[in-house]
């Protein structure tokens, strides 16, 4: 079966762990979120040292890290909040 | 009600617009401005990182809620992002409605909301020595998510 492909946006400090802020990933179909923060770690070159389960984004709303993807989807990792 | 998110400076004048009317008689501003030093660190500035995307959709979802609660469409706020400088304003809300209680308590509930839940974030940039992203808050997803 095709995999699905994951937008991937990353913000504040885990853009600059990551060395960068947009990213493409695919994951197997049926994957949640929390195994594409697996795979995204798995690759490393710093992406290693983003934690293993951030807060995240399923398409602009907070969602569980065991939120089924769609493909197309675009998972945002969110630091912990600092607004105001 | 309105809610924005802007790189330019804020004009707390502006933010003010929209909100008064015949029937209220009480107007809360509140303003939140960059401090000078934090934990004793001497801070020159701050660098406001977002999600833009999904904090403007938050942020209009935060007045609307607090526009319910206040029964009016008096509430007006503003976050900025980008680079500002010590005393530069970073969030304007204004509140309005027929007595001051409401409007207390409904402006203090507009903070405490973009505090807990809106995707923004802070570099803080000191006087000495390099920057640092400031810790924060993690929402529970369940109730967040809603």
């Amino acid at each position: 079966m095709e995999p699905l492909r994951v937008h991937l946006l990353l913000f504040a400090l885990y853009r600059d762990l990551a060395g960068a802020s947009e990213l493409e990933l695919e994951v197997p179909r049926g994957a949640t979120a929390a195994l594409a923060v697996e795979r995204l770690r798995a690759r490393g070159g710093g992406l290693e040292r983003l934690p293993a389960a951030p807060l995240v984004a399923v398409n602009r709303e907070f969602a569980p890290l065991s939120t089924p993807l769609r493909d197309g989807d675009e998972l945002a990792l969110l630091p912990p909040l600092a607004g105001g | 009600m309105r809610a924005w998110i802007t790189r330019d400076p804020i004009e707390p004048s502006r933010v003010l617009e929209g909100v008064g009317g015949a029937g209220n008689g009480a107007t809360v501003l509140f303003l939140g401005h960059v401090r000078d030093r934090n934990a004793g660190r001497p801070v020159a500035g701050m660098l406001y990182d977002a999600y833009l995307e999904m904090a403007e959709r938050v942020l209009d979802d935060i007045a609307a809620a607090a526009a319910r609660r206040l029964g009016t469409d008096d509430v007006a706020v503003v976050h900025r992002i980008g680079e500002l400088t010590v005393g530069e304003v970073s969030v304007a809300i204004a509140v309005s409605s027929p007595h001051r209680a409401e409007a207390f308590a409904i402006c203090r509930e507009v903070i405490e909301e973009i505090k807990e839940r809106l995707p923004v974030w802070k570099e803080e940039h000191y006087v000495e020595g390099p920057p640092a992203w400031l810790g924060g808050r993690t929402p529970a997803p369940e109730g967040a998510g809603e």
